[in-house]
């Protein structure tokens, strides 16, 4: 692993190696499917869930909305709460505010509480080339920092992971970046936890900076927000004397009544616990207490782009409970790092290519089209956002994109053009119908039964190859419905013959005449 | 007397046209004098889908001239349905114009056939016989871009001599997803084999599904790993009928002997 996401294959190429990995797909199949009975589990207990649903909607769309407005707010209120406000247009300058910060210190080390908006702007990255180390926290992240792997999950970075890797991983690395892991560890979940904790308390405890994200951000009272199952996340918030938080433009929310509601949505969809374990507030600094320099960047990074598009800004209401992962059957399958981006599954699939800018690169350009549009992220989503409305959006994007840049049509715009003249008329579908049905009959002789009588064909050659691969392919019907109702005035008159519309199959197949597609 | 348009969709059409027939059969004997509006085509879905919207404008006018007479829209495919309501109004959207938004705002309302039968026709008992272990898939955009929760399991439940089999993972996506079956195809499949596989260990004969795209794909696994069991469109179950003692006689003239009492019952209820 690099380390990076740059450079990742388009999604169908990466899903292939995820696919070939067997051991990936039960270690995901597992993760996904035992917290997606947890999460059903507690949100079902909640009888108000859909008006918490919309309350969560309404909040967000209000924030962004006037985001301006409660920006504004927010700087003043952390301004005279004591803070430091720096506003970052994108990932350098986010990078060079904190990188900053820590060289004023004197510092070569920093403890980090698990963000996303940092794995975003590559912070960690950015710290070690000015020579300081960054040290993750978060259990599932120090696995993944230690193993020099990529973060596969939004809320679960290591979720590819079994807990026989974790043991080898920390056996092999602990010693190399701090308290060594002891000799007879095993992979028992309690023991891996301890060897973790020890590694990291000598870390908490000498570190002078600490660096973390944000969940939410108040503006009336300029508080922020983490929520947290481990605890690290409060060490880092209350040990170190200098703390800096990362916050994307986005995390604003009016009041602490908002807050409120978010409180409620968050932990259901993310973890299917009722109530997160550590839910941690700071406002600001409070002499003789916790850090007592406390800045805040607030992070643009493409996101006033997203808010632009009137169809896409809806991403910006996620609050990062990776529900739509957990329930997304092509994550399960093909795991996170297929997406080639911080953000994976189908949060990731309409967020990554807003933020990325689509026509630039295949890869972000094969995001829309990860996924079947089955609509399972939508209907666990928090906060409403209907990511496949955003995909279906995005994919016309990518195409107007290409279309944009390139003055020849593609062999898929062409086919488009063609289907849509021919279809936009019955004239021209009969027609094409009757030259179907004759390469059907035809073809019907090539291929073989299926149970049920129905002609299929097996593999073939050229563009229907992916198709025909490990799926037989029907061959069109000797007679289309349309030309059987112009035949025998829709079965009124006597020329019908109930065979009409069956391809040349055995007369009377059991049982389902019309099976075995 | 209102208009019923029966919409059969492009893929019923040419690969499937029994389905539409199966419809027609089972709305007359309902007393709903379905009509064709011959100059339908497709609901512009593939296009929309691959990103294509401006394509799909013309495919959205002419189904609104196609169907302009009708006072609802039939359609048996829960993915077609869910296109006209959800999709139409992107695609005029997009297309900048005022008057074609205005025109998919106006249209005749389209009903998936389990909503037509349960919310408009007022019946879960359809008259149908169909003495088989069924499994049902609800496919994605019946379920949730329609939401037509437990009409149709309402309706199997109803069939008589029919044995209706839990489906595991019942609610998860096959895989199909239009042209996520070709760009992603080893992705669709890994999806279709578990999907398969589920339907394979319920042990019924026969898997039903609303929409011939899903079942397309998932028998197409099915047929290739020649597992013997058949899919079938749920119109085409709910058309069946009782054996009568003429249509025996007639198919036994014909020669075609004795046969299963499913090739028969469907015989009967043409
Ligand atoms: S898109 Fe919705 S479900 Fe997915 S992570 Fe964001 S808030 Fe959670």
């Amino acid at each position: 692993m690099s380390g990076t996401f740059l450079g990742t294959p388009a999604f169908p190429t990466a899903a292939r190696t995820a696919l070939e990995d067997s051991q990936l797909r039960r270690n995901l199949a597992h993760a996904t499917g035992t917290i997606r009975a947890k999460r059903a589990g507690v949100v079902s207990e909640v009888d108000d869930w859909e008006q918490l649903r919309l309350a969560g909607e309404a909040i967000k769309d209000r924030v962004l909305r006037h985001l301006p407005d409660y920006l504004e707010q927010l700087e003043r209120s952390l301004v005279a709460a004591g803070a430091t406000v720096h506003w970052a247009r994108d990932a350098a300058e986010a990078n060079r505010i904190v990188v900053d910060v820590a060289q004023r210190h004197g510092t070569d080390e920093v403890v980090k509480v698990k963000s996303m908006a940092t794995q975003e702007i590559e912070l960690n990255e950015a710290l070690a080339a000015a020579g300081i180390h960054a040290w993750e926290t978060d259990l599932a992240e120090l696995i993944v920092q230690l193993g020099d792997d990529l973060p596969s999950h939004i809320l679960v970075p290591a979720i590819h992971r079994n807990r026989a890797e974790i043991r080898e991983i920390f056996l092999r690395e602990m010693g190399r970046a701090g308290r060594a892991a002891p000799d007879d560890l095993t992979d028992e979940p309690a023991r891996l936890a301890a060897a973790a904790r020890t590694h990291l308390r000598e870390k908490f405890l000498r570190a002078k900076v600490a660096v973390s994200g944000a969940n939410f951000a108040v503006a009336e009272t300029g508080t922020l927000t983490v929520v947290e199952s481990e605890g690290n996340g409060r060490m880092c918030l209350t040990l170190p004397e200098v703390l800096v938080s990362v916050v994307g433009i986005e995390k604003v929310l009016p009041t602490f009544q908002d807050l409120d509601v978010m409180l409620q949505l968050l932990p259901r969809s993310s973890t299917g616990e009722r109530m997160n374990p550590y839910t941690s507030t700071w406002t600001g600094v409070t002499p003789g207490d916790g850090p007592q320099e406390v800045h805040v960047v607030l992070l643009d990074n493409g996101r006033t782009d997203v808010l632009a598009d009137p169809t896409g800004r809806q991403a910006l209401r996620c609050i990062r409970c990776s529900a739509c992962l957990n329930v997304c059957p092509v994550y399960e399958r093909t795991g996170g790092h297929a997406y080639g981006s911080v953000y994976p599954g189908p949060i990731g699939a309409i967020l990554t290519p807003q933020l990325r800018g689509v026509g630039t690169d295949a890869q972000t350009d094969s995001l829309p089209y990860a996924s079947s549009l089955c609509g399972a992220c939508f209907e666990v989503c928090p906060v409403r956002i209907d990511i496949p409305e955003v995909l279906v959006h995005l994919r016309g994007e990518v195409v107007r994109a290409h279309q944009r840049a390139s003055r020849v049509p593609s062999v898929q715009d062409m086919a488009m053009k063609a289907a849509s003249w021919t279809l936009s008329s019955a004239a021209r579908t009969g027609a094409a119908e009757k030259v179907a049905g004759l390469g059907g009959r035809l073809a019907g002789r090539l291929g073989r039964t299926a149970p049920g009588g129905r002609a299929v064909l097996g593999a073939l050659p050229g563009p229907a190859s992916p198709w025909a691969d490990s799926r037989d392919v029907p061959v069109p019907a000797a007679e289309s419905f349309r030309s059987w109702w112009e035949r025998t005035d829709g079965g009124r008159s006597r020329s019908d013959n109930t065979d009409g519309g069956r391809s040349d199959g055995p007369a009377d197949p059991a049982p389902g005449a019309e099976g075995g597609r | 007397m209102s208009r019923v348009g029966l919409m059969v969709t492009c893929l019923n059409d040419v690969l499937f046209p029994d389905t539409g027939r199966a419809v027609v059969t089972l709305l007359r004997r309902l007393g709903v004098d379905v009509e064709f509006p011959a100059a339908q085509t497709c609901c512009g879905q593939p296009m929309v889908n691959t990103g294509y919207l401006d394509d799909a404008v013309p495919l959205v006018r002419n189904h609104l001239d196609a169907f302009a007479g009708c006072d609802a829209i039939v359609v048996p495919s829960g993915s077609c349905a869910g296109s006209v309501r959800h999709q139409h109004g992107l695609v005029a959207e997009r297309s900048g114009d005022p008057g074609l938004g205005r025109a998919v705002a106006g249209a005749p309302p389209v009903y998936e056939l389990t909503e037509y039968l349960v919310d408009v026709l007022g019946v879960t008992d359809v008259g149908a016989y169909f003495p088989h272990r069924v499994t049902y898939h609800p496919t994605c955009h019946s379920l949730r871009m329609l939401g037509v929760g437990d009409r149709p399991t309402r309706l199997l439940r109803a069939v008589r001599g029919l044995t209706l089999l839990d489906l595991p993972g019942a609610a998860e996506c096959c895989g199909f997803g239009g042209t996520f079956a070709v760009k992603n195809s080893e992705t669709s499949i890994a999806m279709g084999n578990d999907k398969a596989r589920h339907v394979r260990s319920t042990g019924a004969e026969v898997l039903v599904a609303g929409d011939n795209s899903c079942l397309m794909h998932v028998g197409g696994l099915l047929s290739r790993q020649r597992s013997g069991m058949r899919v079938m469109h749920l119109a085409e179950v709910l058309a069946s009928t009782e054996p009568v003692i003429e249509s025996r006689a007639e198919r036994s003239a014909d020669g075609a002997g004795p046969g299963s009492g499913t090739a028969r019952t469907l015989g009967a209820a043409r």
